[in-house]
């Protein structure tokens, strides 16, 4: 951003150039080897913009909301970068949830935090057959995170929630994401922990996060549909 | 050939639209509608998107080859994982022009809009819009659904059917 000064010369009026003349088309595509983000950088701006999402909020929800709603068009635009960089053979778009929730867990966390997702669970619950469960035993966007004792439901990992739905909705997945910490005491949400290690690995790892995804019955009446033909 | 590129949007919005002619074979790179028909393009072009929406559940390619045809005109598509369609209209040579534009090669792209050389033609055309495109995407202020303006864009993409078509 910082070279984005108009350049002096006056060929286009109305549109400016970068003084040195390299517009977004000029920059590879690719990311070169040695991309990694200083993580006290990130914490920096994430404190700052879960800051900025609190302000002016009547509960918890509007924050979680708030930063949902910042995450998503993240992952609308990660969608489409992540499977442009996949080898043109496996450049497939995902058809189906588990393909789907797949590219979630490999591309999408691998791209982002550096290791895939800790799980991928589908709800146990036969009434809810539309919920999945992304897990993520330590997620780095709540590492320097201490929730205040009055706002315990809050999990700022919701802005990874948005980032995923950004992603389910892109790729005509439409979905709901949210995120929950089933480290503490707290009760888990009603269909998530269907895990059998469920007791043992909430000591182990405190900041345990699960992604809840419920996609929108016209993805399940689709998916049907698609598995007969 | 005179080709007529759209790029569509996840509501059935049209983005980006650019016209063209065939560079190889020494065309000079302008359309050759006709003039009566041209405002027809973009229905045709549009009229597709149904049968876009029944192939791309069929198959994970983001290529989705040649899917339409309309009297003389025959459309391919390209689908991007964030369900934006490129649609490229083909339109070859009427008969009388073709003539009287002689001794072209039979296997031209030109001429052959269904062949496998074609078809990898606009596959590498497509390959390289897109990745323009995933540059458009990535721009921080660009929403989804929101028309392409930049005419770096355009220029790219003009440079990519030069090469390619």
């Amino acid at each position: 951003m910082s070279n984005m000064t108009p350049s002096k010369g006056k060929e286009q009026p109305g549109l400016r150039y970068p003084s040195n003349g390299k517009t977004i088309y000029h920059r590879p595509l690719n990311r070169s080897k040695t991309s990694e983000l200083s993580q006290a950088s990130f914490a920096y701006l994430f404190s700052e913009m879960v800051g900025y999402a609190s302000k002016r909020i009547e509960s918890i929800q509007d924050l979680e909301k708030r930063l949902n709603t910042q995450g998503h068009p993240i992952g609308l635009k990660l969608l489409d970068l992540l499977l442009h960089r996949e080898p043109a053979r496996t450049q497939m778009r995902p058809l189906n949830i588990i393909s789907l929730l797949h590219l979630i867990k490999q591309q999408l966390w691998t791209h982002l935090f550096g290791r895939a997702a800790d799980g991928l669970e589908k709800s146990s619950d036969p009434a809810r057959p539309d919920e999945y469960m992304i897990i993520d035993n330590e997620p780095l966007v709540n590492r320097y995170i201490s929730v205040p004792r009055d706002m315990s439901q809050l999990n700022c990992a919701a802005f990874v929630a948005g980032i995923i739905e950004g992603v389910c909705d892109g790729s005509a997945f439409p979905a709901r994401v949210t995120a929950h910490s089933v480290g503490k005491q707290q009760a888990a949400p009603a269909a998530a922990d269907g895990g059998e290690e469920g007791g043992e690995g909430k000591e182990m790892w405190p900041g345990r996060t699960v992604f809840l995804v419920k996609f929108a019955p016209e993805v399940l009446e689709r998916e049907s549909f698609l598995g007969k033909g | 050939m005179s080709y007529y590129f759209a790029i569509v949007g996840t509501q059935d919005n049209p983005l980006f639209e650019h016209e063209f002619g065939t560079s190889k074979q020494g065309g000079d790179g302008m359309s050759r509608f006709n003039e009566a028909a041209r405002h027809m393009n973009q229905f045709i072009l549009h009229s597709s998107l149904d049968i876009v929406e029944e192939v791309q559940w069929g198959t994970g390619h983001m290529y989705l080859r040649h899917v339409d045809k309309f009297f003389n005109n025959f459309i391919s598509c390209y689908i991007t994982a964030g369900n934006t369609k490129f649609l490229l209209l083909h339109q070859p040579m009427t008969p009388n022009s073709a003539a009287a534009a002689s001794s072209r090669a039979s296997t031209s792209i030109a001429a052959n809009p269904t062949s496998p050389q074609t078809e990898e033609a606009v596959r590498n055309f497509f390959v390289e819009v897109y990745e323009n495109w995933v540059k458009t995407i990535m721009n921080p202020f660009y929403r989804v659904n929101m028309e392409v303006r930049s005419p770096v864009f355009r220029q790219r993409v003009a440079a990519a059917g030069r090469k390619y078509l």
